[in-house]
């Protein structure tokens, strides 16, 4: 990605509602000029807040926001260089979809052919050429949401702010539609803010994703960055599968960690430096971990038990073994051929291994 | 409801009583005023069913005309007052914290709990000559007058040598005040009603556009608000062009409306053929109103189903 000048800035942001709901709690951000920006999290973390306070319709109890460098403290929802698709589409019923994307452009004065031009050019761009005439009611959920895409595109906006734009949508639309999206952000150049809970909509969709936790972000990172080197139990645990164990470090060399880990026993495994003699969080991704009748060999780190259970699922299959103490492991294992035979029944002993470089070490 | 839906005579049992109700005390009654729009009247008592139009040709008189034009007036600008009034108040109540919505709506129907009668002489009390705005604007008027002898101007009568009361009561600007006081609550509940079905973010959507406070009003929620705009102003309307009662306390002598005029002919001119006629008229002019709204209504696209 091109390091350009942040388009916004959110500066230890915090916003209360009443005296006791902190919805976004000391956010600090910087979103890049023509990035894909998403902002991931579960039910309730604040998304949705922080998006309203970047368009304007809450404010923020402290701290700063800065889009285009300007501070937006006092600057009206009507006068931010930013347009919002709200989740529910927000498609005036009453006009028609000409008009619905017109109406940007009519309140601040384009008029004429210029205006027209525009629309035109906008219902062009989500593919809605010639469905001008038509009233919201006659649109299915999906053309709506283009509409609202539209009306907020004519307006060539600095940053595009969508919230939940796909949740309304059946799982094949809404596959397509993320591909749309992508491709409408690099056809218009414009910053796209995404608030999402969906994590394979983010992954797939955007450039960097901040992933936030009960009002707070806990992780700012492009996608591969964020499944890969997550750097907190709860990244680890609420993007993709994790197998996630609790360890104590009981050596530390410069680059090699001696750990002894909950329901699996004394591992070692190349360490970040610095890591304090403290409890981590020890975690292995199920795909990177294998299944075997015999013990893998070394370099890898192993551990014996039961298979519990095996949940098919088409293109793979989800082993969990049972480590005794309560501990299991799951593994995922591709079904790439339609004759793979399964390789374990339930209460078979194997083996579970991973490469211990494939092994993250959780300190937060 | 299953068992009404499968043995419809339960239905129709319960229905019975009402019909008759309605039948024997308002379609019957109804229909004898009717017929009595097309008598004369004969003696004290005696009403002659001659189905004369003459009673309708009296009430088409440029004198009734006259008090027909100025009720419509007197309607039509309360109904327009408690438009202008009730938006504010209708989005107050509407962004108001969801605990706070049902107390304010109970303040909006308050004065609902209190008899109309008791509810004008209030009104009477407030308006009077020696009455509360008169005493308040009085206590103005010696405070201002003190600051002025204070600062030596008090010789100057600057203020003019005594307080004047100003005449609010018995003239027309009381009888409007009084029917916009009285019908609010009317203009109100429709409103409120449209305004809670209608999605905020409609709203958000028009700011965010760029659109101004008032633009997005106009645009977006006055248009959106319309089956409520359109009930409110006939539920306004109609009871306010039929209304005697504060016309008759609160006006003068040139205030009188249509129901005062047909009130008379009841009561003291003893001329029920022709209060009668007047009385359909006006219906009429009612249902003309209601088959207005239902044209209204069925270009209006309502707020937005689902997303
Ligand atoms: N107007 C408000 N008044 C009081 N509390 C609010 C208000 N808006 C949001 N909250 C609270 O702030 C927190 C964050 O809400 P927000 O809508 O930002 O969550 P979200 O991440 O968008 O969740 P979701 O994925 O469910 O949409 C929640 O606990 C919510 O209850
Ligand atoms: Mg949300």
């Amino acid at each position: 990605m091109n390091e350009a000048s942040p388009i916004i800035r959110i500066d230890n942001v915090t916003k209360r509602f009443g005296q006791s709901v902190v919805a976004v709690s000391e956010v600090g951000l910087e979103i890049r000029e023509g990035e894909f920006f998403a902002l991931l999290g579960p039910s309730g973390c604040g998304k949705t807040t922080l998006l309203r306070m970047l368009a304007g319709f809450e404010i923020p109890t402290e701290g700063e926001i800065y889009i285009d460098g300007q501070p937006m403290t006092g600057v009206q929802p009507n006068r931010r260089p930013v347009n919002m698709v709200f989740q529910s589409y927000a498609v005036f019923p009453h006009m028609t979809v000409f008009d619905n994307v017109a109406y940007g452009m009519k309140v601040t004065g384009v008029a004429g052919p210029e205006m027209r031009e525009r629309v035109e050019e906008a219902l062009e761009l989500v593919q809605l050429a010639g469905f001008g005439d038509r009233k919201p009611d006659q649109l299915s959920g999906g053309q709506r949401q283009r509409v609202a895409l539209a009306r907020a595109l004519v307006k060539r906006p600095k940053v595009l702010l969508l919230d939940e734009p796909l949740s309304a949508l059946d799982a094949k639309l809404r596959e397509a539609m993320q591909m749309e999206l992508v491709r409408l952000q690099h056809t218009v150049g414009i910053t796209f803010v995404v608030v999402t809970h969906d994590q394979s909509e983010a992954l797939s969709m955007a450039d960097r994703i901040a992933v936030m936790d009960r009002g707070a972000v806990k992780q700012v990172a492009p996608p591969a960055d964020l499944y890969e080197f997550p750097n907190s139990r709860f990244v680890a645990d609420f993007i993709g599968r994790m197998n996630l164990f609790e360890g104590k470090v009981v050596n530390a060399n410069p680059d090699r960690l001696t750990l002894a880990v909950d329901g699996i026993g004394t591992i070692e495994v190349p360490g970040p430096p610095g890591t304090a003699m403290d409890s981590v969080g020890v975690a292995v991704r199920p795909e990177k971990t294998r299944i075997s009748g015999l013990h893998p060999g070394n370099g890898q780190i192993a551990i014996e038990g039961v298979v519990e259970a095996i949940a098919y699922q088409g293109n793979e299959s989800h082993i969990v073994l049972d480590l005794g103490d309560g501990a299991r492991i799951a593994a995922t294992l591709q079904n790439s051929s339609r004759t793979t035979t399964p390789v374990a029944a339930i209460g078979d002993r194997l083996w579970a291994s991973w490469a211990a470089a494939d092994t993250l070490i959780l300190s937060d | 409801m299953e068992t009404w839906r499968r043995n419809p005579l339960v239905f129709w049992i319960f229905l019975v009583p009402p019909t008759i109700w309605l039948a024997a005390f308002f379609l019957v009654p109804l229909g004898l005023i009717w017929v009595f729009s097309f008598g004369e009247k004969r003696g004290l008592v005696d009403i002659e069913i001659t189905w004369s139009l003459a009673n309708y040709v009296r009430a088409l008189e440029p004198l009734y005309l006259q008090i027909i034009a100025k009720s419509l007036w007197m309607a039509g600008l309360t109904t327009a007052i408690c438009l202008v009034v009730a938006f504010p108040v209708v989005f107050a109540i509407s962004f108001a914290p969801p605990r706070w919505k049902p107390i304010l709506l109970l303040l909006v129907i308050l004065p609902f709990w209190t008899n109309l009668l008791i509810r004008t002489y209030a009104l009477i009390a407030v308006l009077r000559t020696r009455g509360y705005i008169n005493f308040t604007l009085e206590w103005f008027w010696d405070g201002g007058n003190q600051i002025l002898t204070a600062v030596g101007l008090g010789d100057l009568q600057l203020l003019g040598a005594s307080f004047q009361p100003l005449q609010l009561l018995y003239n027309n600007t009381a009888v409007v005040f009084g029917l916009v006081y009285v019908h609010l609550p009317f203009m109100v509940l429709p409103l409120y009603a449209s305004m809670e079905r209608l999605d905020k973010s409609m709203i958000e959507a028009s700011l965010d556009l760029g659109a101004s406070q008032a633009r997005t009003f106009f645009s977006v929620v006055a248009p959106l608000a319309k089956p409520g705009i359109v009930s409110g102003l006939i539920i306004t309307f109609i009871p306010a062009m039929g209304s005697f009662l504060t016309p008759n306390l609160l006006g003068g002598t040139d205030s009188q409306m249509i129901a005062n005029v047909i009130e008379r002919q009841f009561k003291s001119a003893n001329d029920w053929p022709f209060g009668a006629a007047l009385s359909f008229l006006l219906m009429y002019a009612t249902f003309g109103a209601l088959a207005m709204r239902s044209l209204l209504a069925r270009g209006s696209p309502g707020t937005e189903h689902g997303a």
